[in-house]
């Protein structure tokens, strides 16, 4: 078995509240492993941690990312490893052009991968064939970082960067939340196109219709900042119907 | 965390802080008559202007320094500063003028050497008093520009000067123009005659050099009917633990169907984090749209000196007549600047445009203070204006003061005034993206920025990038 990631005992604690107590979860190579579990549970947290979020601190255990313990590194070189968060909620950055912003950002990871940058055109051509299979209105690559964007522009926004940037492991916080039909559709099929066999990815969800869409390998629940269970597809449904309320009392 | 990483950013060295080595003539610090007599006789003035220097002098000794700024400072003494100093033998070619100061200019960025400069930039290059070199002059005067030092023009042209010096910005309009009427040094003249366009930008580079001086200069840029104009200054000074008082009086003046459009890079000496040393800046500039359809555009990116008092304006007086101001001033270290603009609307349908940008870092506090003002009589008068703050780190400050006095209520005044920070998650989002801190804090500024750089000529717009992350430079560690 190869993990993409492992993380081990996880505590961590935001202001003084203790939210990851001990979370235990190995991400394989290749597969899509989703989350679920209660608002408050921890799911965001997991997240921040795994990027190295401001607001983590992480009191005890081990993130070993590619066979390395990254607790210690900075966010943006974990990013240029090729570890990627869709943020449950993207900020605004206004007056920044977002083209600009991601060509900076490709760039600097190719840079770091030490490939030839992209030059505009290069990069335009790029960009444009993601932007027309996510639906993406084309005005909205000349507009500012996702200021005045609706949460489901924003959401395929998250995807276009996490397309140009062709992270490693990839976690997505919440995707779903706030999509409308289609646009779960062309969101499920950008993060499809994804799949190669080595990528991972940790999908973050309350929902089972996104679930349908990119067919997890792995289901786990979180629950009081641990995993409290680990199952296949089948889980869904059974969380479904029952809740998270029968389970992990610790 | 954050913070101490952005401090860091955000106090970028100055890298123009050499003293050129040269022997320079410098009168003893002081200020009476004599002064005034010596700096005259200094500059071969004919007697007129003696006389005018005099008479602006007594009205000075009767104003007092205005504190209506938020500005804290401590307090000048005008008799510790000396009035005049000099390269010694002033230069008539190239050829004469000292290699040491042709390689300071190299190392600011502004080869003298015609041949060397960038195409098409006309520069006259002032150094504490008096201007050392102007290039270009002769190709100029081909298409009837008129390219020259104030000094040159009060011989050579005392018509021009006579008639335009002290009308746009009288002796008494404030205590610093008064102190500048009775003491300005050199300065830079510029005429543009009717229907021409400028075949160059014209530029001036003033360095301020020697210990204990201030630095009085007058600049004039009339252009006549139907012509245009591109100006640019740029400026800077040696670190010196003392302060340093630099006092310009600029006035334009517009004819009918004129264009004036008038580019700053303001690098003075910052001074240090404690406020510490570093330029007083205390500067009135001031242009007239005298004619029909005439256009004046100020633009200016400040980002030195340690006190900056300062409000280029516009009187659109011909009917048609368009102001503007552009401005991104940037405060770190313990930089304090109170500067805007004054839009006077008397002719009818006049037309102007403030966009004003301010940064503060570390302990910089910025404060926005303007005028719009629509005389009677003033019909289908419009101003836009749009004022806008960003704050890196809690301890600087930022203050909006627009005014607004309309006596026309057919009029339109539109104002907008935004405040923001450079806050955590956005420069988090930056860098999970793998932009370093630095680079992340560079990109939201340069945004924040961009309404304004995009005014300047070209070759500006390069200069004044570099040296906005050059200022907020060391941020990320
Ligand atoms: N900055 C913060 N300060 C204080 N408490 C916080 C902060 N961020 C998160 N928390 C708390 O940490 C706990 C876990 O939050 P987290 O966002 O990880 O939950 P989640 O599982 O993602 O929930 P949801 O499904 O609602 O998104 C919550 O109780 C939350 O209130
Ligand atoms: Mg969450």
């Amino acid at each position: 078995m190869s993990n993409m990631m492992e993380i081990k005992n996880l505590k961590a604690k935001i202001g003084d509240k203790t939210i990851l107590n001990g979370l235990n979860l190995n991400l394989e190579k290749g597969k899509v492993h989703a989350i679920m579990g209660p608002n408050g549970a921890g799911k965001s947290t997991l997240s921040k941690a795994i990027v190295g979020h401001y607001d983590i601190e992480v009191l005890d255990g081990e993130i070993i990312y590619k066979g390395e313990n990254i607790i210690e590194q900075e966010p943006e070189e974990r990013a240029l490893d090729g570890v990627f968060l869709s943020f449950q909620h993207p900020v605004e950055v206004p007056g920044v052009n977002n083209a600009y912003f991601l060509r900076t950002a490709v760039n600097a990871k190719r840079r770091h991968e030490g490939k030839e940058e992209l030059n505009a055109a290069q990069f335009l051509r790029e960009m444009k064939k993601y932007i027309e299979t996510l639906g993406m209105k084309p005005d909205m690559i000349s507009r500012s970082l996702n200021e005045g964007f609706s949460g489901g522009e924003k959401k395929r926004n998250e995807i276009l960067q996490m397309q140009m940037l062709s992270p490693d492991m990839i976690v997505l916080d919440e995707i779903d939340s706030g999509l409308d039909i289609d646009a779960l559709k062309a969101v499920s099929e950008g993060i499809n196109s994804m799949k190669d066999g080595e990528r991972s990815f940790l999908v973050i969800t309350h929902y089972s219709r996104i679930l349908d869409y990119i067919k997890p390998d792995y289901i786990h629940v979180l629950k009081d900042g641990k995993i409290v269970k680990t199952g296949g597809p089948e889980l869904v449904a059974q969380l479904e119907s029952e809740g998270y309320e029968s389970l992990g009392e610790v | 965390m954050p913070q101490k990483e952005l401090d860091k950013v955000v106090s970028g060295d100055y890298a123009l802080g050499f003293e050129i080595d040269i022997e320079q003539d410098t009168v003893e610090p002081g200020l009476d008559e004599n002064t005034i007599r010596f700096i005259s006789a200094k500059k071969n003035e004919p007697s007129w202007m003696t006389d005018q220097r005099l008479k602006a002098f007594e009205k000075w000794k009767k104003m007092t320094e205005p504190h209506w700024g938020h500005l804290d400072y401590t307090p000048i003494d005008y008799q510790s500063i000396s009035y005049f100093s000099a390269p010694k033998s002033a230069p008539d070619s190239l050829d004469e003028v000292d290699p040491k100061i042709i390689e300071a200019y190299k190392k600011l960025g502004i080869p003298l050497e015609e041949q060397k400069q960038l195409q098409g930039i006309a520069v006259d290059a002032v150094i504490d008093s008096v201007s050392v070199k102007t290039t270009y002059s002769e190709e100029l005067s081909k298409h009837g520009v008129i390219f020259c030092s104030i000094s040159d023009a009060i011989r050579d042209y005392p018509e021009l000067v006579k008639k335009y010096m002290f009308s746009v910005v009288p002796v008494t309009d404030n205590f610093f123009t008064a102190l500048n009427s009775a003491v300005f040094t050199d300065g830079t003249f510029v005429y543009i005659p009717k229907g021409v366009r400028c075949p160059m930008e014209l530029s001036t580079y003033f360095r301020i050099n020697a210990l204990n001086t201030g630095q009085f200069e007058r600049t004039i840029v009339i252009a006549d009917e139907g012509s245009y104009v591109s100006y640019n200054e740029g400026c800077s000074a040696p670190m010196r633990d003392d302060n340093q008082l630099h006092a310009a009086v600029v006035e334009l003046i517009a004819m009918k169907d004129a264009e004036i459009k008038y580019s700053t890079i303001q690098n003075w000496y910052p001074g240090d984090e404690e406020g510490k040393g570093g330029i007083y800046n205390f500067v009135t500039k001031r242009g007239i749209c005298e004619g029909e359809n005439s256009k004046i555009s100020w633009t200016q990116v400040e980002t030195g000196s340690s006190i900056t008092w300062k409000y280029p304006s516009c009187i659109l007086k011909g009917d048609n007549s368009v102001g503007e101001f552009y401005s991104v001033a940037v405060t770190t270290l313990a930089q304090q600047a109170d500067t805007g603009t004054k839009m006077i609307h008397i002719g009818k349908n006049t037309k102007s445009t403030i966009i004003s940008k301010g940064i503060s870092a570390m302990k910089g506090q910025n404060t926005y203070r303007g005028l719009v003002k629509i005389a009677a009589g003033a019909t289908g008068a419009r101003n836009y204006s749009e004022c806008d703050s960003l704050l890196i780190g809690d301890k600087c400050g930022a203050h909006t003061f627009p005014y607004l006095e309309s006596k026309d209520s057919v009029g339109q005044v539109e104002h907008e005034a935004t405040t923001s920070k450079i806050s955590d998650e956005q420069l988090f989002y930056l860098r999970q993206r793998g932009i370093g801190e630095e680079d992340a804090v560079s990109m939201i500024v340069h945004g924040f920025c961009k309404d304004v750089f995009r005014q300047l000529p070209m070759e500006y717009a390069v200069e004044a990038k570099a040296l906005l992350n050059l200022t907020l430079e060391g941020s990320v560690g």
